[in-house]
């Protein structure tokens, strides 16, 4: 047997076929999937994946977005006009129906943000619509709770994820079955680098929001990131508006997520300064991350994405 | 860039080191980001004091294991060098999660295996290596740790060496019919030495360091034309016509098959068999989104047209007619048994291979693994969590496989429990019963 010293796929096609895979696990094995669409880069990366799992067909599944209510406008934008592109079925979880409703409580201050509010407007949407697979576009590179994820991570009935709990998952067989109630949430894109997601938009030639690319943007400093001013924000004593050049590396609500002074203004430019970067995307830029060195593993914990 | 994807997992005791391995290997090639520095450098001055740093906390995630102090599940790293593409499945040490090890092991092209200098060849170390082995990774580095603890001593290091070959012996006869290939490396991972800088206290070892021998390991691909295709059945896409959100409906225009390419190549034209019912036909088309291909290799995913209309469905499997997989409903398998619940002979499940599922019933285990000295022992009643036997099994449909040790994916399957959902077992077939 003759062995040869180049594989078949670069290591990006080898990533690709391994998360279209997945798709049609979850596709065939679990009867209600939704797709979770925020018009961040991971979940455009997803959309791609999405279509060259099921065309020519309608994917078996629907788009779900949910939405804070505090969203850069350019990705509300970006949004709806990629769901009219792609002809599929786009459902919005709003926060701010949950907020009116009563199902949860904004908070308040300078320092307020929706972030957590999502969880449970996640949750009621997947109870609603009885949704039993949810992809979603996390890779287990973003951050330290996230490096144990599995592929198919369970949560039970009441969206709660117990990391002493989850399934081996051994070869590619993945084993999705669930209990009425329960739902599994399911990341194709686990084993890809913030890199490797930047790289396959260039190859894919995917549109992206226009906010991933440098832009003016009037801004104020707190807690060493860059945040927009919007209609929410509430100066502290001591904090200055200016104008300045920022990109965004990651997308999430206006109150908490940061810019990065950047002059890059095309994929070519953004991959290069990624490559080259320093910090990584959630350290640079999310404050949510930031309130206690186990953030992310209590959010898991209590159902968030 | 056109890198490829190396996968390697990394094992041994609790205290043998492998964490801070990893977070050397990061560090020193300049992969650990500021911030995760800056994390991990005010965690460990919490616990230990001003001034020092734990590597080993870059990989310690879960609040549970900072507490403790171990690694409780596996942790996948990433990383890049000019050369490749890395993944790292950090496996814990700990008895009580071997589970989570065959889950790293069980994709992976190399096993880092660390052995304690001072400690010498434990008992865990040869459980990882033997499952490693077992689940089929190709090439296995022996990494002696701790080398600064034991003045860097050639002797104590050719010792061990030749400890772990005899052990190494009986990995590679017997049980296990697929090669291994061994290389060792002294290093100190807490120092740095021959992890990715060659160590200057050690200039009787002329190998590369560990990094550079991970770069440069040929993983042994198979030239798609030397092993036999085997096309699992996927999924099915139905478009045109009316057509529903299942895809069904009538006047379909499109019906093609999807999967990915667990070993070999396809072409447009040739004549395949379906399994296990064996009904033949020609492949009309290789459809991807981004076109129609001639050729496909694994490991592609992609969409079969076939010339006739057969009925093929999820479960099943597409190869060439003159070289089939075997079809049985009676197997035996080397099980590994992840339950807390014990397995007994007559116990009912449901397995998976591939892309099918069937009921199973483990009608006697043959016998039970001593992994300290290797040899087969008498069948116990029941399997416990973390044996590893050999079995024998009958299915409720038959399964068309090949033996684990030619290709791991048709040879591969899980048992899942039926109530609790849960996966229980881990099997790797070795012949048709």
């Amino acid at each position: 047997m003759s062995v040869a010293t180049r594989p078949q796929l670069s290591h990006l096609r080898a990533l690709e076929s391994e998360a279209i895979h997945v798709m049609r696990e979850v596709a065939a094995e679990l009867e209600r999937p939704v797709l979770l669409f925020s018009g961040g880069k991971d979940s455009i990366v997803l959309l791609r994946l999405a279509e060259k799992a099921f065309r020519p067909a309608p994917f078996p599944f629907p788009l779900m977005h949910v939405d804070t209510g505090h969203n850069f406008p350019e990705v509300i934008e970006y949004r709806d006009r990629r769901v009219a592109e792609l002809g599929e079925r786009l459902i919005v979880a709003s926060v701010q129906q949950s907020i009116d409703s009563g199902r949860v409580v904004e908070e308040t201050g300078p320092r307020a943000s929706r972030n957590k509010l999502q969880t449970t407007t996640l949750l009621d949407a997947i109870a609603e619509h009885r949704f039993d697979a949810a992809f979603g576009g996390a890779r287990r590179d973003e951050e330290r709770a996230r490096a144990k994820e599995r592929v198919f991570s369970f949560r039970d009935d009441f969206g709660q994820w117990d990391p002493k709990n989850q399934r081996p998952e051994l070869w590619n067989l993945y084993n999705g079955r669930i209990r009425k109630g329960e739902h599994v949430r399911v990341f194709p894109l686990s084993n890809w680098t913030e890199l490797d997601v930047w790289e396959y938009i260039d190859a894919e030639q995917l549109e992206v929001p226009s906010i991933y690319f440098a832009h003016q943007r009037q801004v104020f400093e707190r807690d060493n990131m860059l945040y927009a001013l919007w209609h929410g924000t509430e100066l502290l004593p001591g904090e200055q508006v200016f104008t300045d050049t920022v990109r965004y590396r990651t997308v999430g609500d206006m109150s908490c997520t940061g810019g990065v002074r950047s002059q890059a203004t095309t994929l070519e430019q953004v991959v290069l300064e990624i490559a080259a970067t320093r910090i990584t995307e959630r350290g640079e830029t999310r404050a949510d991350d930031k309130v206690s060195e186990a953030a992310m593993e209590d959010r898991k914990k209590a159902g968030y994405f | 860039m056109t890198l490829d994807l190396l996968r390697f997992t990394t094992a041994g005791s609790v205290d043998d080191g492998k964490s801070t391995l990893i977070g050397r290997l990061l560090f020193d090639s300049k992969q650990v980001f500021e911030d995760q520095l800056a994390q991990v450098a005010q965690a460990s001055e919490r616990r230990g004091g001003e001034g020092t740093l734990d590597l080993a906390l870059l990989t310690d995630g879960l609040r549970a294991e900072r507490e403790q102090g171990i690694t409780i599940d596996v942790a996948y790293r990433y990383f890049a060098t000019a050369r490749r593409r890395f993944i790292i499945a950090d496996c814990p040490g700990h008895r009580q999660y071997t589970r989570n090890m065959v889950t790293g092991a069980s994709t992976a092209d190399v096993a880092v295996v660390l052995i304690d200098a001072r400690r010498g060849v434990l008992e865990q170390s040869k459980r990882h290596a033997f499952l490693s082995a077992l689940l089929g990774i190709p090439q296995m580095v022996v990494a002696i740790n701790k080398m600064d603890l034991v003045e860097h001593s050639q002797a104590r290091y050719e010792e061990l060496v030749e400890d772990f070959e005899a052990f190494a012996r009986k990995l590679r006869g017997g049980r296990n019919p697929r090669r291994v290939e061994i290389a060792y490396i002294p290093i100190s991972a807490l120092n740095g030495d021959n992890v990715v800088e060659r160590s200057e206290a050690m200039p009787w070892y002329e190998g590369p360091p560990l990094l550079e021998l991970l770069e440069q390991v040929e993983v042994a691909y198979d030239h798609p034309d030397d092993v036999p295709a085997r096309f699992p059945v996927q999924w099915v896409i139905r478009a045109g016509g009316r057509v529903d959100l299942a895809g069904n409906g009538e006047h379909s225009d499109y019906r093609g098959y999807s999967g990915q390419l667990a070993s070999g190549a396809l072409r447009v034209g040739e004549e395949v068999a379906v399994m296990p019912h064996g009904e033949r036909t020609r492949i009309a088309a290789i459809d991807t989104y981004d076109g129609p291909l001639e050729e496909a290799t694994a490991p592609m995913s992609l969409t079969l047209r076939l010339e006739h209309e057969l009925d093929v469905s999820r479960g099943q499997l597409i190869c060439h007619p003159h070289e089939s997989p075997t079809v049985t409903r009676e197997l035996a398998a080397e099980l590994c048994w992840m339950a807390e619940q014990p397995l007994r002979p007559g116990g009912r499940y449901l397995l998976k291979h591939t892309a099918a599922t069937a009921t199973a019933i483990v009608e006697e285990i043959e016998d039970v693994l001593d992994v300290h000295t290797l040899e087969r022992v008498q069948p116990p009643e029941a399997l416990e969590l973390n044996d590893i036997a050999r079995v024998r099994l009958r299915t409720s449909a038959p399964l068309a496989f090949d033996p684990y040790a030619a290709n791991r994916r048709t040879g591969s399957f899980i048992l899942i429990d039926e109530h609790s959902n849960g996966t229980v077992g881990a099997g790797m077939i070795v012949a048709g019963a």
